[in-house]
């Protein structure tokens, strides 16, 4: 039971992992992206309209397995990545208002999961309301060979899929590349100071639109862990649900620091799943909803604390929020 | 050839409603190819049946009427909050709170009093609970600088965690998890029908608080200090302005407003509550705000378009058969060329002069 609620945690974790990493990465460029729910729902959509299309076309037997993981992949990328790319001519280059901005991207990109979503389930014709993928799934939840074999400890560490390993390596090397190299430093310091770091001979636009189009594209990669994992490769409109605000939690409750967010992550997932383990005797079924609350309460009070503590290494970054125009130094 | 970016002075009324018209009309047409893409219809057909889906019948119109007053609303709520630059995204939340205080009461003081003194008990407990959600993190802006979008973000899914709980505990019939119509057959705590129109007292009210923030941002002290505090908290605190009380006040007011939005959407309106009676309109405030530049006069015309793409989208997806999200897609796009268009009032591309060549 214990083993299978880690388990279920982790899985859980991992689009808040991806979703938090990208949304790390963007804010430490100074642009606080409220729009990684939206761009989450259309990297998930998007790796399903890929492997709906490569499935129909072969027909779920015969699928290359190579092609099955690349297709969904390559397409959930490419629909982050123009929803990025949207984003960063915006707040980038015509400097508009973040938070609007993401906003906007938000209420588009449900919209457009959901509309390609609901389109593609009525395509099918089928009764339930959701479209499923079990042959791409399958193979995109392949696991190590081994790893039934190792006891609990291959049930905790080995039994995953190949996604799962490399959300924690991005996790990692973000976190690398940010503390300990110069594209790091440079990163930080446009987030920090865009003024300084232009004088400084850093090329500011370019690190702000490397670092949003990345954390596009890796929090894109949380939605499409989302539909071909976490939900066995079945789509329903609505499905994803908040988890992407949760990200967004995610990156204050790890205080801008990916590593961290690992943690954090499963520790959210456990939170989230957490009422399917708790029973709390005499109570009814609404007390479900109380246990759902905890993760953003739990958000709060680490916002509180940090800000209360004042210390400089845990705070945003100092520019987050604002446009960068030279002229106006 | 090479360009720059020069900040323009400030362009006259009519240019910068120009460009914004501009952008909203190639907005539509980008929608146009894509409706026409899905639907393979022809475009005008295609706008002819958003302009029928909100003004095609009577009945249509009050609903766009009623659409247009509480989205109003909200953004009524938000603005004197982002004038100061105070980032409220909360709206949703407060305004979930304060319709939660009004289906409180409509369910325990229904049968306790007449509905008029009822009203004002609603109305009373809604702007507190209202205020008081947004209170809370204004208190801690003002005390310790915590991050006020992330705060109101959090503060927004703890609301509707809240009334998840309330209407899985007061779910009728028991364990539905809906509430249902509060009081169907005394009517006690719904809003009067004048004059034959269900949502004429919505939009009064709203006609009402709209010509009051116009005139409280524009003329009153209060609005003064907000501006001021909204440009630079340093200024405002060498002209003695007390930076805190202006932050607590004023988002005291932003969340009063957002619990009025909450009572008009739970005794005007719905007659019930569920964690989507907002519907994401906090967050739609937010854009009709910023794109009327925090003018509430300018906010009719701003929410106005929202809710007309809304409902026009809505009606392409039943007439076509293509699903309700379809509405968000094309709202999406055209707040995009919006959110594009705003660089070009604020400045300009100039061509780089050449260099070197002495004349």
């Amino acid at each position: 039971m214990l083993v299978q609620f880690i388990q279920r945690a982790m899985m859980q974790g991992i689009p808040l992992l991806l979703g938090s990493t990208g949304e790390i990465i963007t804010e430490k460029a100074g642009h606080l992206n409220l729009g990684i729910p939206g761009i989450m729902y259309v990297g998930s959509i998007s790796g399903v309209i890929g492997s709906f299309i490569y499935e129909t076309s072969v027909g779920p037997q015969n699928l290359n397995p190579v092609l099955a993981v690349l297709i969904p992949l390559l397409s959930s990328i490419f629909g982050s990545l123009v929803m990025g790319l949207i984003y960063c001519v915006l707040t980038v280059t015509l400097r508009a208002n973040q938070n609007v901005t993401g906003l906007a991207l938000t209420t588009f990109g449900v919209g457009f999961g959901n509309f390609f979503g609901g389109s593609l389930i009525k395509l099918v014709d089928s009764e339930m309301p959701s479209i499923t993928l079990s042959a791409t799934s399958n193979i995109f939840r392949t696991t190590l060979p081994f790893a039934d074999k190792l006891g609990v400890i291959g049930d905790l560490f080995f039994s995953y899929s190949f996604l799962v390993y490399v959300a924690i390596i991005i996790a990692l090397v973000a976190s690398w590349i940010l503390s300990r190299t110069r594209i790091g430093l440079h990163l930080r310091a446009v987030g920090e100071n865009p003024a300084t770091a232009d004088a400084a001979g850093i090329n500011v636009n370019r690190y702000k639109y490397t670092a949003t189009c990345l954390g596009s594209v890796i929090a894109g990669l949380g939605g499409l862990y989302y539909v071909m994992d976490y939900a066995n490769g079945i789509w329903s409109n609505d499905a994803f649900g908040d988890r992407g605000w949760l990200a967004v939690a995610i990156v204050i409750f790890a205080l801008w620091r990916p590593h961290i967010s690992i943690i954090g992550s499963f520790l959210f997932g456990g939170l989230f799943i957490l009422y399917n383990y708790v029973s709390v005797p005499g109570a009814g079924i609404e007390v479900q909803e109380l246990f759902k609350m905890v993760p953003y309460v739990v958000t709060l009070i680490v916002l509180i604390f940090t800000s209360m503590r004042d210390k400089r290494e845990n705070q945003p970054p100092q520019s987050l929020g604002l446009s960068y125009f030279r002229e106006e130094r | 050839m090479r360009f720059h970016i020069v900040k323009r002075d400030q362009l006259v009324w009519w240019k910068s409603w120009g460009v914004r018209i501009l952008s909203v009309i190639v907005g539509l047409l980008v929608s146009a190819l894509v409706t026409v893409v899905l639907t393979g219809d022809n475009p005008i057909q295609v706008f002819a049946t958003m302009v029928d889906g909100a003004f095609g019948t009577e009945r249509r119109l009050w609903t766009l009427g009623q659409g247009i007053a509480i989205l109003l609303c909200i953004s009524l709520a938000v603005t004197p909050a982002f004038k100061m630059r105070f980032w409220n995204i909360g709206a949703e939340g407060q305004a979930l709170m304060g319709g939660f205080a009004a289906a409180t009461c409509m369910l325990f003081l229904g049968d306790k009093m007449p509905t008029g003194i009822l009203l004002c008990v609603i109305a009373v407990s809604s702007i507190l609970a209202g205020a008081i959600w947004a209170l809370i993190p204004a208190y801690f802006k003002a005390r310790f600088g915590t991050n006020e979008t992330l705060f109101t973000l959090m503060m927004n899914y703890i609301a509707i965690q809240i009334i998840s709980f309330f209407v899985y505990k007061w779910s009728n019939p028991v364990g539905s998890g809906k509430i249902g119509v509060i009081n169907p057959d005394t009517r006690a705590g719904w809003f009067p029908i004048i004059a034959g129109k269900t949502y004429l007292l919505n939009i009064l009210i709203v006609a009402v608080l709209t010509i009051a923030m116009f005139i409280y941002l524009k003329y009153s002290k209060h609005g003064y200090e907000i501006a001021v505090v909204g440009e630079s908290e340093n200024t405002a605190r060498y002209i003695g302005i007390d930076v805190k009380r202006v932050i607590l006040r004023t988002m005291f007011l932003s969340g009063a407003l957002c619990g009025i939005t909450g009572f008009l959407l739970v005794c005007g309106t719905d007659h019930t509550i569920t964690r989507e009676t907002i519907a994401g309109r906090g967050f739609t405030a937010i854009m009709v705000s910023w794109l009327a530049k925090f003018n509430p006069i300018f906010m009719i015309i701003t929410s106005f378009l929202l809710v007309f793409f809304e409902k026009g989208a809505t009606q392409i997806s039943t007439q076509f058969g293509l699903n309700d999200s379809f509405s968000e897609i094309i709202t999406g796009i055209i707040i995009f060329f919006i959110i594009g268009s705003e660089f070009f009032l604020n400045y300009k591309l100039k061509r780089d002069e050449k260099k070197g060549v002495a004349k």
